[in-house]
């Protein structure tokens, strides 16, 4: 195959990859701050895609134009979630957090099943098959605005949390939270606002993906698991990490697609999956914890 | 007596912090040996390496003829030391018989031939009256009798001791003091512990290690040992009889 | 031995135990074809309920890929009986060391590069979900259009091929759950069973205590392992077909531990109690809506999770001790 076959699905696989990225951002933000392990991540993506559905067969509206109200109606939900139901779990046991979101997720991906049905859906838009050429690369137009969109996303939400008082604060919160509380920081309601902003991640995530994939009730739990890959990856609780993780991940499904078997993909991601628990559990960009 | 435990100049350093500097004592079979100074000065470190948790950077520890430095924790309980924790660890859904039958089944190999001796524990540390009890609804000296008896189960020739006395109030210390001079004399099990409530420590010690910073300052019998102005200086505080 | 099965239980559970002992052999004879379908998933849950149980509730490693032990025993025994006649008994030799080596891989793996908690229930995920892909591009076994094993018309039970109607399961799978209910009662009243606990409660004192945590846990996964594929054997005798997609599936790997964690994790009644309670709900929901002539697929689902959230929120430890508690049925506490 001639190398720019190559290249372009290499590409494609990036720009995927930055878009699994920001799904996983939230992810790991949540880990980072709130310190529960949201295993219902995928199916929450899922109901901000048919949200994006619903509305664009309702109004027409170009998902990059949802992205926002999308994300901001995930981040109210995301932090009514948290403030209501999660936040008493922060201090049982980890097993206990875990099936409490398994169960949220169980319900979610099934009554997505009951109001839409098993179908695949999707959003047409008209540059739907856009492409941009550089030389001899073909660059698909939702992948690339996809991946601008997540890019951008993520810059915000780094800026808000290096360079604001409530993001310093939030991350003060995920330091020490003792100290958080003495310093008379609201941590019920920082905790809250940080699962908000990992579920906005995930919303905008989920619109950008709505550009490149169907969606079926039933894909929720295969990104919650693509998500902790990527987040193992990459490293829990950092925030580039799951950047690099997204592309490493995205390049490398994109890759085994086309040399292997589509349907066989996921077994890479996998593989790298156990490789990296077993040899460098903290991921790539993750620190040892003392 | 020839020395049950033998350390040799062991240090360990935890990224550029020293806790403990070239330390070395003898325990000898039989004895009590006890190791003081302040907060800081590497004796739950020193503990640590002994019962496997760490291995040391240098040194070598020696017990019972064999070299026992960098084994896992395991290992080193079925060769004949037992330990408590600092903070102690009882196994909270179990009770209070189930937690020294724990330590019991080491060397036997069922619960109903390990029952006799686990009674008999209970009964030493007064705790036979509790032992349908859940771990976790015990009181503090409670927990720490526990802590004791079931590292005491697993019949040990070497016995760690860390911070035993620590919260309770004088006449538990005592009660305390007492078990292990029974289980010293009558049982000839040896006894190393950290401690600071010198009641405890001069009612029990045949000679003290004083460390400081990580490194020795003082070695002796305890009448020495108290009164070593080094001693004094950094750990007991001296009353001005000028 | 087996006197001291019943110590420290009080007579009245004693008495409850006989009592359900006698309705369970006699069953069969009054209730009617749909309900005994139904007990046969309410023992089909029990039991693999049990197995996982064991490494949970005993062991303390929660396992999210079981669907992986159920799916090997499955497969390797419907493989067998299709390319080469051999009946599933024999079959059983084979399944059970097979599955018994994938927990085996999985725990060493595990264990031996500390890998716990919940990133040890994310990697039995991946591996559930390796065999899921895997085995849907495995062509000796059908692939993912799927594996189907011989029904012929038969007019009477054949135990050793594990041909016939709902009774002979429901016979099978009463033995099975009464001798994983026995064995691990056993297993619980032993120096094993108090090594577990311990490692559960705490595993770094468990370790200080002369326990080698490693070779226990390692033996709590492959029992669960083992116990499991028994229950893939006869799922795939019982419902004739296999599909990677259906056997492999997260779904399946989350509806085995319903039952343990809604009956009680760690105990023994539970994971029976949680199977009666969430199956007969279930098909209660189903039968209602059939009647109500509404179609939901996926409200079966929904059932499970709001189940599980209602649990784990209100009474975290599962029915079974609230039960027992309120009606004084275990004689110490457990």
């Amino acid at each position: 195959m001639p190398l720019s076959i190559y290249l372009n699905v290499a590409i494609g696989g990036i720009l995927t990859g930055l878009v699994y990225g920001l799904m996983a951002l939230g992810l790991s933000v949540i880990f980072g701050v709130v310190r529960v392990v949201n295993f219902a991540h995928g199916e929450m993506m899922t109901v901000a895609m048919y949200i994006v559905i619903v509305l664009f067969s309702a109004f027409h509206l170009d998902p990059l134009v949802m992205l926002v109200p999308v994300a901001a109606a995930m981040f109210c939900f995301g932090y009514v979630l948290q403030k209501g139901v999660i936040n008493p779990f922060i201090t049982r046991p980890e097993h206990s957090q875990f099936l409490l979101l398994v169960g949220i997720g169980l319900v979610i991906s099934n009554v997505l099943l009951i109001v839409f049905g098993p179908d695949a859906q999707n959003v047409q838009v008209g540059y739907a098959f856009d492409s941009y050429q550089i030389g001899p690369v073909i660059i698909d137009a939702t992948k690339l605005y996809a991946a601008i969109g997540a890019i951008v996303v993520a810059s915000a939400l780094y800026v808000f949390f290096q360079y604001t008082r409530l993001g310093t604060a939030i991350r003060a919160c995920a330091d020490n939270y003792t100290g958080a509380l003495v310093v008379g920081l609201d941590v019920k309601h920082l905790y809250a606002l940080t699962f908000g902003l990992g579920l906005a991640c995930v919303g905008a995530a989920g619109t950008m993906l709505l550009l490149i994939f169907d969606v079926t009730p039933s894909v929720g739990p295969a990104y919650t698991l693509l998500a902790f890959v990527i987040v193992i990856t990459g490293g829990l609780g950092s925030m580039p990490g799951a950047l690099i993780g997204g592309v490493l991940i995205g390049l490398t499904e994109a890759m085994a697609g086309l040399l292997f078997n589509p349907s066989a993909k996921s077994m890479f991601s996998f593989a790298i999956l156990v490789l990296v628990l077993l040899f460098r559990p903290q991921g790539i960009m993750g620190k040892r914890t003392a | 007596m020839s020395a049950l435990l033998s350390v040799e100049g062991i240090s360990k350093r935890f990224r550029g912090l020293r806790a403990v500097d070239k330390v070395s004592f003898e325990v000898p079979e039989g004895g009590i040996f006890a190791v003081i100074g302040p907060n800081g000065a590497g004796k739950t470190t020193v503990f640590n390496m002994i019962a496997g948790v760490f291995a040391p950077n240098g040194g070598r520890i020696t017990f019972a003829g064999e070299r026992i430095d960098g084994l896992a924790p395991d290992r080193i309980c079925r060769r004949g030391i037992g330990r408590t924790f600092q903070i102690v660890r009882p196994f909270p859904a179990l009770t209070v018989e189930d937690n020294v039958m724990v330590g019991a089944l080491l060397h036997r190999r069922n619960p109903r031939e390990a029952k006799e001796w686990v009674d008999l524990i209970l009964d030493r540390l007064d705790l036979f009256e509790k032992r349908h009890q859940l771990a976790s609804s015990l009181t503090l000296p409670d927990r720490k009798r526990l802590e004791v008896a079931r590292a005491v189960a697993t019949e040990p020739k070497l016995l760690l001791l860390d911070e035993v006395m620590a919260g309770l109030r004088p006449t538990e210390t005592d009660r305390m003091v007492e078990v292990f001079r029974r289980l010293n004399e009558d049982h000839g099990v040896t006894i190393l512990l950290i401690e600071h409530v010198m009641r405890a420590v001069m009612a029990l010690a045949d000679r003290i290690l004083v460390l400081h910073h990580g490194a020795p300052i003082a070695e002796g019998p305890p009448a020495e040992v108290v009164r070593d102005p080094a001693v004094i200086h950094s750990y007991l505080g001296a009353e001005d009889l000028s | 031995m087996i006197a001291h099965l019943f110590d420290g239980l009080p007579r009245r559970t004693l008495l409850l135990l006989a009592l359900l002992l006698l309705i369970g052999l006699t069953a069969p004879l009054y209730a009617g074809d749909y309900l005994l379908t139904v007990l046969v998933v309410i023992l089909y849950f029990a039991y693999v309920g049990q197995a996982w149980n064991i490494m949970m509730g005993f062991a303390g490693q929660l396992s999210l890929g079981h669907a992986l032990y159920v799916g090997l025993g499955a497969y390797t025994a419907a493989a067998l009986y299709v390319h080469f006649g051999i009946g599933p008994w024999i079959g059983l030799f084979a399944a059970v060391p097979i599955a018994a080596l994938a927990g085996a891989v999985i725990g060493f793996l595990a264990f031996r590069f500390r890998v716990g908690g919940v990133y040890f229930a994310i990697l039995t995920i991946a591996f559930a979900e390796f065999a899921r892909v895997g085995f849907d591009h495995f062509g000796w076994i059908g692939a993912s259009a799927g594996l189907f094993l011989p029904v012929k018309q038969f007019t009477h039970n054949n135990l050793w091929l594990l041909r016939g109607n709902p009774t002979l399961f429901y016979y099978v799978l009463l033995v099975a759950t009464v001798a994983a209910f026995v064995g691990c009662r056993m297993l619980l009243q032993s120096r094993v069973g108090y090594f577990w606990r311990a490692i559960r409660e705490d595993e770094e004192a468990a370790r200080a205590l002369g326990i080698n945590t490693f070779r226990y846990k390692m033996l709590a996964v492959v029992i669960s392992a083992a116990m499991t594929s028994f229950a893939g054997v006869v799922f795939a005798f019982y419902y004739n077909n296999l599909f990677p997609e259906q056997v492999f599936n997260i779904g399946q790997s989350i509806e085995i531990i319903l039952a343990p964690i809604v009956g009680g994790v760690g105990t023994l009644f539970g994971p029976i109690l949680g199977a009666f309670v969430l199956t007969g709900l279930a098909e209660t929901l189903t039968r209602i809506l059939e009647v109500v002539g509404v179609d939901l697929p996926g409200a079966k689902q929904v059932f499970y999770g709001i189940c599980l959230l209602l649990v784990i929120m209100a009474l975290p430890d599962g029915i079974w001790p609230w039960l027992s508690e309120r009606f004084k049925l275990t004689g110490r506490p457990k």
